[in-house]
């Protein structure tokens, strides 16, 4: 797409080229967002009828006609005319820059993700590790939040997200870096790649057993990530009223769940592309031309999304403790055993 | 482009007059930490543009990463520090740190 | 004019006047603020220097590590009746003074001496090359940092907790 730009940018006489690659941030960053809003909305209207037939009851059904498609556009029009409470002595600066701190972040690492052969916005050499830098951006929104809001339950819900997510984020990053050396490059379009041709070339299955070990650590660190259960404790609704986002209604509540959604899409997409084979069909050549690439990848990440909210409607929340003790005990020796193993079947 | 070697040299200097404004004139203790992290960041791109410009064999480059974590590391020190100065003199106004025998 | 140098003054003035948000701020979570952004600014520097890998690792340590740490230690510190800590104008116009005075300084030199500088060669990925040198010629430091990172953990953990009376 780099390249596509700078032909048409230096072709053309019209605009300056300046102009060109400024629009065309502009128009990718607005496609973006609307993707982001898109997914966001379709996730949790997933979340509502699956938690509702894992209950044994329906979840919505009136609104649009068929089994209530329309809900959740339903409940964003609903939020964006709420009114907006913000505390008497909270700082409304800050108040009002958290929220969007959050989904900039989620949607700053939307930019690296490839979506097709050559569906990527910006194809970075060290795309992978950017998406860990970027990740680690959501935590300082989510402390911003917690001290605006001048309440002790916030600040308490805010300290715990920060400890969980930067806690996380070690063992995630190590199993990211399984893919990595496997490969050789950071680049996610050539992780993709090297995975080309069926369904055995997955990184999943290749060196049994520690790259299913990888990727498991990765899906349960990316739990803790995006605040979901069972290691939702920071948004605990039984617990903290409801953590960092207590003082917040209407549209700033509407942008943290934004994020937290695309942030759970975004968390599928990485998985997908650095375990599952990204773009590429699972059949070989057999369904890989045309737009199916883009199927491929929505198909693998919902349903990395769908795993996500089954063990949200399944297993119980776990304390803070037991939360630390799963990610420096358990979490990260496992890590280190599988990159360690890993490196030693590569170099045997 | 038109963008040469002063331009980075300008804009180090001047983050680094900031942080060193910051480290004298501030009573916070965390905010002097602030200071201070301002300073190691105009000393990198220092080093980054020379490796750029001048010496492109990337030591530059190397020698910023390391630059980056020993701030990572005193950072974190400094911050312990700061928290039992808080513990002991319940404030962590440099101004009331001014003696050893508290 | 091209795009390169947009982006710079943008990043540039994104650098500085968050910089000075920092220093000039009364409230320490906004200077906090004005840190995050100098951080991106420095990154984006970074950026346009070819020094990709550089930018990642300045925001995974610095935004990722150090600003939360200092948010921490803000947020741990201050008591809740406590007035802002800021520095009053009788303080702050000599410092002004002296370090104007450093800062012109500092640009004299840069701008008097003719650096021998070589022309601004392409943009390559500078992974793989950092990984090689780290571990060919800069080994002995990469060691001993990380033993410095070992000893720096062990210290803060052991220096921050509470005691037990």
């Amino acid at each position: 797409m780099q390249e596509f730009i700078r032909n048409f940018a230096s072709s053309q006489s019209i605009l300056p080229a300046p102009v060109i690659y400024i629009l065309f941030m502009t128009v990718s960053a607005l496609v973006l967002a609307s993707l982001a809003a898109i997914l966001a909305l379709i996730g949790v209207y997933l979340e509502r009828k699956i938690s509702a037939h894992m209950q044994n009851r329906l979840g919505p059904m009136y609104v649009g006609g068929w089994h209530g498609w329309a809900q959740t556009i339903a409940d964003a029009v609903k939020l964006l005319l709420k009114e907006d409470i913000v505390p008497k002595a909270a700082d409304k600066l800050l108040h009002l820059m958290a929220p969007f701190i959050v989904f900039a972040a989620t949607l700053a690492a939307f930019a690296v993700l490839p979506f097709g052969r050559n569906l990527v916005v910006s194809d970075l050499n060290v795309g992978a590790l950017y998406v860990v830098a970027i990740s680690s951006f959501v935590v300082v929104g989510i402390i911003l939040a917690g001290w605006a809001s001048n309440n002790k339950w916030s600040l308490l819900g805010a300290m715990r997200s920060a400890a969980q997510i930067v806690s996380f984020e070690v063992p995630a990053t190590l199993a990211i870096l399984v893919p990595i050396m496997i490969v050789g490059s950071m680049n996610l379009g050539e992780i993709v790649n090297y995975q080309v041709g069926g369904i055995h070339k997955w990184l999943i299955w290749k060196f049994f057993p520690f790259n299913l070990m990888a990727f498991l650590i990765y899906f349960v660190a990316s739990l803790a990530e995006v605040n979901r259960a069972p290691f939702d404790i920071p948004e605990a609704e039984s617990e903290i009223v409801a953590g960092f986002h207590t003082e917040y209604s209407g549209m700033k509540w509407a942008i943290f769940f934004l994020a937290e959604y695309a942030n759970m899409f975004l968390v599928g997409v990485i998985g997908a592309t650095l375990f599952l084979g990204g773009w590429s069909s699972p059949f070989g050549s057999f369904l890989n031309s045309g737009p199916l690439p883009v199927l491929w990848i929505f198909l693998k990440a919902f349903g990395l999304i769908f795993v996500h909210i089954w063990l949200r409607w399944t297993l119980p929340r776990v304390r803070v403790d037991q939360l630390m003790y799963t990610c420096w005990k358990v979490l990260l020796p496992f890590a280190f055993v599988s990159l360690v193993g890993v490196g030693i079947y590569m170099v045997l | 482009m038109s963008i040469t070697l002063t331009h980075y040299l300008t804009l180090s200097a001047i983050l680094f007059s900031l942080g060193l404004l910051c480290v004298v004139t501030k009573k916070n203790a965390v905010t002097v930490l602030m200071g201070v992290e301002l300073i190691l960041n105009a000393a990198n791109i220092n080093f980054v543009a020379f490796a750029r410009f001048v010496d492109t064999n990337l030591d530059g480059q190397i020698f910023a990463v390391f630059v980056i974590v020993t701030a990572a590391a005193s950072a974190a020190v400094a911050l312990a520090i700061v928290l039992n100065l808080y513990e002991r003199l319940r404030s962590i106004d440099l101004d009331e740190a001014d003696s050893l025998a508290r | 004019m091209s795009i390169f140098d947009i982006v710079f003054y943008a990043f540039a003035a994104l650098t500085v006047v968050s910089a000075a948000i920092l220093v000039f701020s009364r409230n320490v979570i906004y200077s906090a603020v004005g840190l995050l952004f100098t951080f991106f600014g420095v990154a984006g520097i970074y950026v346009l220097l070819a020094a990709d890998f550089l930018a990642v690792v300045q925001i995974l340590v610095y935004v990722g590590g150090i600003l939360i740490l200092l948010l921490f230690g803000v947020m741990l510190s201050q008591r809740v009746t406590s007035s802002e800590l800021g520095a009053g104008t009788l303080r702050m116009l000599p410092a002004l003074i002296v370090l104007s005075g450093v800062l012109a300084i500092l640009l004299r030199m840069v701008y008097k001496t003719s650096w021998s500088s070589l022309p601004a060669s392409d943009f390559n990925p500078t992974s793989a090359k950092i990984g090689t040198l780290l571990m060919t010629d800069f080994l002995i430091p990469f060691e001993i940092v990380s033993i410095l990172l070992l000893a720096a953990l062990i210290g803060a953990a052991f220096i921050a907790r509470k005691e037990r009376s």
